[in-house]
């Protein structure tokens, strides 16, 4: 397995390159002037022209590429100059804001969907199976940045229940202490109850959100493969031998009807960055997606191409390790 | 019974997609006022006896607005489609037709873009392109391309060994022929699925580009955009702005949903949809 994982990562690095190639062609046709994003509108010419002598917008694009290529390789991402501070360290700081919503977002999607999913295969045309119907409709057919609006306008504005939609934690109060940088668990390991209910109130309502299209789809794929399993003869050996319907399902048919779900998990995993983009921006949520929008909206360079690089990459380590995975819920898996 | 059920949704798909359709054309006609018709003294009014669906912050008639975004919506996910299908399968076709070097190329690229979240690569490309209804298609289209490629490579590498492409071969025809005339038409019904399906998705990344402000240039009435503008007014309380337009993006996804999801169970029935099952 080991072998077979280090091959899979030495086919991924000609992928990396082609990432890497298309993202430096993407950014390099952004129209304006990008020395003169940087230094504003009003700005000499001559120090105009040192900005595009300093960052190389002069140079001929194979230079620039190379210079790239070469920026890549000792770990630096560039510089965003709309937010003064070098991309890894935007990246570093935004980053546990965006997994923390990532995690929320995957974990309110797997409680409701794993058991729906079971519910709507064991008693087909139930109220389950009913529920799980429109789920599918609001996960597919629904855009996430009106859901998101529908629900602020719903539990902020008429209901009153939530505080208003912005950032992390309210503003009159102190982030817990930083320690791995998910304010739910911050304010848990330092037992600071205030701040663990307001960012708990701040999540809820862009996690629900985001979470939408991942739960209609593994409910789906949940029913689906359940339904196979459920008709095998395996688990009509372990009714016959006298389990009980919960063990059965959960035991026997859940792990076997997991696998063809995983693959959807995973991909969903690598989607839900896409996903951030919207809700982050919606709930003023200061991570990754946010950072990806303010970027894109002020024609910074280094951020889109880092942040899209970012993301085909995870979603390729995404993959590798869900196919990995796959030996480990089902050993008649072999890796060739 | 399941042919029944597949056929039903497949009905309603058929009807919702069809409603947008005629609604968007005869807009100017049924439209009770213009899309961009400001009139202060109306403004955010809720819904009313004049104003069904309510204004917006300009005085403007969300009911006209929509029935004029979809237009807008519907022409751009055509075109955007139509860009990915024109470009996606021939370069399927031909990749699954010749293999070799020329086609691992071709799918090693397509691989590549799918690697990228789709919102955030069309995000990146109608920034390149510059914001704008253009951009915003164009990028649309990119994006799905990869889709139509790797759906068309499927099917021509299965096509290509079957007997009568043999024969065309041996009598021979030539291979732009082979491909065009024998192969193509073979691949039609999962290719018209997709075609249905991706015209879902099109909607869906051109309303959230306009959201985020990348798609069409304001004032045009546009169903992402509407939701953009209301934004700034659900918290003081005028859901109208963003409730309408949001519905009206919904049920059009959803309708090709239905109607693609649909094709599917009736054009092939060995790729049954889970659905059904």
């Amino acid at each position: 397995m080991l072998k077979y994982a280090l091959r899979r990562l030495a086919m991924m690095i000609p992928s990396i390159a082609g990432i890497v190639m298309i993202t430096f062609i993407l950014t390099r046709i952004l129209p304006g002037d990008p020395a003169l994003m940087i230094t504003g509108e009003q700005a000499l010419p001559e120090f105009v022209n040192k900005v595009r002598e300093e960052y190389g917008f002069n140079q001929p694009l194979y230079i620039q590429l190379w210079d790239y290529i070469k920026q890549l390789f000792r770990g630096d991402l560039g510089f965003a100059w709309h937010t003064g501070h070098s991309v890894v360290s935007d990246f570093v700081s935004r980053f546990p804001a965006t997994l923390e919503l990532t995690l929320a977002s995957m974990l309110v999607a797997l409680i409701i969907a794993i058991p729906l999913g079971i519910a709507a295969a064991s008693r087909q045309n139930s109220i389950f199976d009913h529920i799980a119907r429109v789920l599918s409709f609001i996960g597919s057919s629904v855009p996430i940045f009106w859901l998101g609006l529908l629900l602020i306008t719903l539990f902020y504005s008429k209901l009153g229940w939530l505080p208003a939609p912005i950032g992390r934690i309210s503003g009159d109060l102190n982030p817990p202490t930083h320690i791995t940088g998910l304010y739910v668990l911050d304010s848990l390991l330092s037992w600071d109850m205030a701040a663990l209910k307001s960012s708990l109130q701040h999540l809820i309502l862009p996690a629900v959100c985001m979470s939408m299209g991942t739960m209609a789809i593994v409910t789906k794929m949940i029913r689906a493969s359940m339904l196979e399993v459920i008709r095998q003869d395996f688990m009509r050996t372990a009714k016959s031998k006298g389990l009980s319907h919960r063990a059965v399902i959960y035991r026997h048919g859940l792990i076997n009807s997991l696998i063809p779900s995983l693959t959807v998990i995973g991909l969903q995993f690598g989607a839900l960055l896409g996903g951030a983009v919207i809700t982050e921006t919606i709930f003023v949520w200061p991570g990754i997606g946010n950072y990806v929008t303010e970027s894109i909206l002020s024609a910074d360079y280094a951020p889109i191409q880092a942040m899209t690089l970012i993301s085909a990459v995870l979603y390729g380590f995404i993959n590798l390790i869900v196919e990995l995975l796959y030996g480990v819920l089902d050993p008649r898996v072999r890796y060739e | 019974m399941r042919k029944i059920t597949a056929k039903k949704l497949l009905l309603v798909g058929l009807i919702i997609v069809l409603a947008w359709v005629i609604l968007a054309l005869v807009a100017p006609w049924i439209a009770p006022f213009g899309p961009d018709e400001i009139r202060t003294e109306d403004k955010l009014q809720s819904p009313n006896m004049v104003h069904w669906f309510g204004t917006d912050n300009f005085g403007r008639d969300i009911f006209s607005r929509i029935l004029y975004g979809a237009r807008v919506t519907i022409w751009t996910g055509m075109v955007a489609i139509g860009i990915a299908s024109v470009v996606g399968i021939p370069l399927g076709a031909i990749a699954g037709y010749f293999g070799g070097k020329t086609g691992n190329f071709i799918m090693r690229i397509m691989d590549i873009l799918l690697a990228f979240p789709s919102l955030i690569l069309a995000m990146a490309l109608a920034a390149s392109i510059g914001p704008g209804l253009f951009g915003a298609l164009l990028a649309v289209g990119i994006v799905a391309i990869p889709e139509f490629a790797r759906l068309m490579y499927g099917q021509t590498v299965v096509i290509k060994e079957k007997e009568f492409i043999e024969a065309s071969k041996a009598l021979g025809v030539r291979q732009s022929a082979i491909i065009f005339q024998h192969i193509l038409p073979n691949a039609l019904a999962p290719v018209v699925v997709q075609i249905t399906l991706g015209l879902g998705s099109a909607v869906l990344i051109t309303s959230s580009l306009s959201f985020l402000g990348l798609g069409v240039k304001p004032p045009t009435a546009e169903w992402g955009a509407m939701i953009s503008y209301g934004r700034d007014y659900i918290i003081s309380g005028e859901w109208w702005m963003t409730v309408f337009p949001g519905a009206a993006i919904a049920t059009t996804i959803f309708g090709f949903i239905l109607l693609g999801d649909g094709l599917r169970d009736v054009l092939d029935p060995h790729r049954q949809s889970s659905r059904h099952k």
